[in-house]
């Protein structure tokens, strides 16, 4: 399961409404760290702090501008399925994750008798014979041709934000999201 | 689509990740491309506006930040469009998108039949775990239907953002 891990803990109240607040973006003020400062009851300078330590303990994987693949035309969007045997999933995975084409890899649980598939990699793409040539060649550079695999391409997306972990009261939407 | 010119694709280029943490964070971005402070802020909020960005900010760690899940749920392709709307008003649900299976021909048909029933597939997160499968059971609940429920495990991935195919994008 995931875990609700504390790395942070005890997180303190201004914190946790930070965290709220950075889930719907940074303002695009000329000091964003002050605007959000004065919303949660701390100094500019602790809530840089605060958003360094997050960065530091990985609560925080990167700080930058989140794109909306399809706005930009990269609509092809692969979600490709691997019914890989247990005992090769942590290494098979670790290699799919270092093809540069491979924009997320994870490993699940299978749910038998109706999901078989343990692992679970995106491939984003401009089309998708391109994307599917670029699984043709991944599958034989890394010779998985005995693996069972599916590819499930998106065909709409009703909903694309960033995910929102603090309570809902907590947090204000900025911004309604729009399907692509 | 979104026409972009060359400083909107050196912002998206250079700062998928690696946004300064300092007290003027555009001013130093504008230092690093060569132009004001006034031009990133406001090339920021038209990208935004237009849709071209979700937001500017930190992307959480699903694992550390909460508890998250994907979610699937076979539904008739009739009744997708209003499933999935139940799906959206559900609280905790961020990403949510139709996908068809590519029915590829190294598959055996039986195979297809079975899995292939799986069509709408969404991320549910919330604060922690118990919250999260209080609203997984109460969607559902409301759908009538049984959810695959695919927490992750492990993850494989350091999340870079993604380089953009400019050029390929221009081809047709």
């Amino acid at each position: 399961m995931s875990r609700s891990l504390s790395i942070t803990a005890p997180e303190t109240q201004a914190e946790h409404r930070l965290r709220a607040l950075l889930e719907s973006g940074l303002p695009l003020t000329p000091r964003p760290w002050r605007t959000l400062a004065e919303q949660c009851a701390m100094s500019e300078g602790e809530v840089m702090a605060c958003v360094q330590r997050w960065q530091e303990v990985g609560l925080i994987k990167r700080m930058g501008l989140v794109v909306r693949h399809h706005a930009l035309g990269v609509c092809a969007n692969a979600m490709v399925v691997w019914d890989v045997p247990d005992e090769a999933v942590g290494e098979l995975g670790r290699r799919l994750a270092a093809e540069p084409a491979v924009t997320l890899c994870y490993r699940r649980p299978r749910r038998l008798p109706d999901w078989p598939y343990n692992l679970f990699c995106m491939i984003h793409g401009t089309r998708r014979d391109r994307v599917l040539a670029t699984l043709d060649e991944i599958v034989e550079r890394q010779a998985l041709q005995a693996i069972p695999h599916r590819v499930l391409f998106s065909l709409k997306a009703y909903k694309q934000r960033g995910g929102r972990y603090t309570r809902e009261d907590d947090s204000h939407d900025r911004r309604t999201p729009q399907p692509a | 689509m979104a026409a972009l010119d060359l400083l909107d694709r050196r912002l998206i280029d250079a700062y998928q990740r690696g946004l300064p943490i300092c007290e003027r964070p555009y001013a130093a971005m504008a230092e690093q491309l060569g132009v004001s402070e006034d031009e990133v802020v406001e090339r920021l909020q038209s990208l935004q506006d237009e849709q071209v960005l979700s937001r500017v900010g930190p992307v959480f760690d699903h694992a550390r930040a909460g508890a998250s899940l994907l979610a699937a749920v076979a539904v008739p392709e009739a009744e997708r469009d209003e499933v999935a709307a139940v799906i959206n008003r559900s609280a905790g649900v961020n990403h949510n998108y139709a996908r068809e299976d590519l029915a590829r021909e190294d598959l055996a048909r039986e195979d297809q039949a079975r899995e292939h029933r799986y069509n709408l597939w969404f991320v549910m997160t919330a604060a922690d775990e118990g919250e999260l499968e209080a609203r997984l059971d109460a969607l559902e609940a409301e759908l009538g239907k049984p959810l695959l429920r695919l927490p992750m495990l492990e993850g494989f991935h350091i999340d870079l953002g993604f380089p953009i195919p400019w050029a390929e994008l221009e081809v047709p």
